[in-house]
């Protein structure tokens, strides 16, 4: 034990090490808060979807040969989010199917683009790197930290600020449009958001991770929580606590960094279902 | 002057025409019942009426100091609110949201309305209890008390009374009743139920093939009203 610490305390030592917490909780906690009202939306798998979407752009930007991806992956994910989540419950397309729609078309567009672009040589190596952000969260430099921390912030104060209107619009969209709430400005702001962490976390912890940070914190709470404001902060909580038992953990025993996090993730939600069941309440 | 009125209008959606030509207003105090078979259009007309749909033609007009935005809701439940974790009180204070504008918080005057119109519902003590926990009537309750924070004026419902047993549906009537009665809150409604329609409006607007607004005395006398009555044969 005293061995594990002597460990984990000389790791901490490394800046990247310490990067890899500060950017993996405060990623876990932006995306905790959006999760709530993205599964109730049924919109669970967005965060994938808009992923996939982001790795089509980053073969755009490499076919077109733009040095900064950004300006290319930022925008059309965002356009994507909007589409997605602005037609809302009068699209003819929605929900699960527009989303598994816009993420497969995503993923083949940059999967062919990337094939045939001679100029990258790792196809394989780029695609699974994309999707599973592989080690990237350990190979930080401290602009993407403090790009983070500042990102993190914004989406905090946004939705601290917007709460009440994120829950009266998640709740009854129709009720809040009829008693005079702008619906679709914040639908719009929500969406935007949702793209922007996406992005971001992307490129930090891979695809795979953003769905399982979207996803299980969200249903943890609700197990055994019963109002908005007590599921949100619980959602929170868990997610920065398992993110941060994950990272320390795989830093511990050498595991990848993403998985064990999802990993924790579930061990976490298994506990929450019991307690649910103990209490009885939750259904 | 009326609180609302509608002028020629003509409601659908998609561009399919369901209601044409249809002219009626409410005036303050009124308890309307809209009546009309299963498609006749009385969804959509009422989301007419709350601007959540445009008119495809004529007009829809507030008066007497109601804007549009102040009409109260109470819609037929949704699919997502049926697993939502909220409490009963985040609910009923989710009716401000229209007025709240910009300002992201609450103020202390408008949680003070918020457990006064949950008191009105006789759901006081539910207010820190889980909304998808509760019974079908309760929740009606909830929505309805939210509604109330939305309007001092005109309430409009939309099938209150749907998947509920014959006493809970009995009681949310009465409820309804006092409020048009004792509180002056015009009451719109929406319902399959002909004999309460009867029983408790004082005026009709029936959708259908044959377009009919006016009072309770009017519409037992007209040809619609009568063939209604008369098929079910409810005492009067």
């Amino acid at each position: 034990m005293e061995e594990m610490m002597t460990k984990l305390f000389s790791y901490l030592q490394l800046p990247f090490v310490r990067y890899a917490v500060i950017v993996g909780v405060l990623i876990a906690l932006c995306a905790s808060l959006l999760g709530v009202n993205l599964v109730l939306k049924r919109f669970s798998f967005i965060g994938d979807g808009l992923s996939h979407v982001a790795f089509g752009a980053v073969a755009v930007a490499g076919v077109t040969g733009l040095t900064n991806n950004m300006l290319v992956v930022l925008p059309i994910t965002v356009l994507s989010a909007i589409l997605l989540l602005c037609t809302g419950s009068n699209a003819k397309i929605k929900g699960d199917a527009a989303v598994g729609m816009i993420s497969v078309s995503a993923l083949a567009v940059g999967y062919i683009l990337m094939n045939q672009n001679k100029s990258l040589t790792n196809v394989s190596g780029d695609v699974c790197t994309t999707l599973f952000g592989s080690t990237s969260i350990l190979t930080l430099t401290p602009t993407d930290v403090w790009m983070c921390a500042v990102l993190s912030l914004v989406v905090v104060a946004c939705y601290v600020l917007f709460y009440h209107k994120i829950f009266a619009v998640t709740f009854d969209e129709n009720f809040a449009r009829a008693t005079g709430t702008k619906v679709s400005v914040y639908t719009l702001v929500i969406a935007v958001i949702i793209a922007v962490i996406i992005v971001v976390a992307m490129n930090l912890v891979g695809s795979l991770l953003i769905s399982a940070l979207v996803i299980f914190p969200a249903l943890s709470a609700m197990r055994v929580f019963k109002s908005f404001r007590s599921v949100t902060v619980c959602a929170a909580v868990v997610s920065v606590v398992c993110a941060l038992f994950g990272i320390i953990f795989s830093i511990l025993v050498n595991t990848p960094v993403g998985a064990t996090i999802v990993v924790v993730d579930m061990i976490a939600f298994a506990v929450f279902y019991v307690i649910g069941l103990m209490k009885g309440g939750a259904k | 002057m009326s609180q609302l009125i509608c002028h020629n209008l003509s409601v659908g959606y998609e561009g399919k025409k369901i209601i044409s030509d249809l002219s009626f207003h409410v005036d303050a105090g009124d308890y309307l019942c809209i009546v009309g078979k299963n498609g006749s259009g009385k969804t959509t007309l009422m989301k007419t009426l709350l601007g959540l749909h445009k008119p495809m033609k004529g007009e829809v007009r507030a008066g007497e100091g109601l804007t549009l935005n102040t009409i109260g809701y109470l819609p037929q439940q949704t699919l997502v609110q049926r697993d939502f974790p909220a409490s009963v009180r985040e609910i009923v204070l989710s009716g401000f949201q229209g007025r709240c504008g910009l300002r992201p918080f609450y103020t202390k005057e408008e949680k003070k309305t918020a457990a006064q119109n949950l008191q009105r519902m006789g759901i006081r003590h539910l207010e820190k209890r889980c909304y998808r926990e509760l019974s079908g009537g309760q929740q009606q309750r909830v929505l309805l008390a939210r509604a109330l924070c939305a309007t001092q004026r005109m309430l409009l419902l939309d099938e209150p009374v749907s998947g509920l047993d014959p006493k809970v549906t009995a009681d949310m009537y009465e409820l309804i009743e006092r409020l048009n009665r004792e509180d002056g809150i015009t009451v719109i409604m929406i319902s399959h139920d002909i004999e309460a329609a009867l029983k408790y409006a004082t005026h009709i607007l029936h959708i259908g093939d044959t377009l009919f607004f006016g009072t309770r005395r009017q519409f037992l006398d007209s040809k619609s009203g009568r063939l209604l009555v008369g098929g079910k044969g409810a005492a009067v």
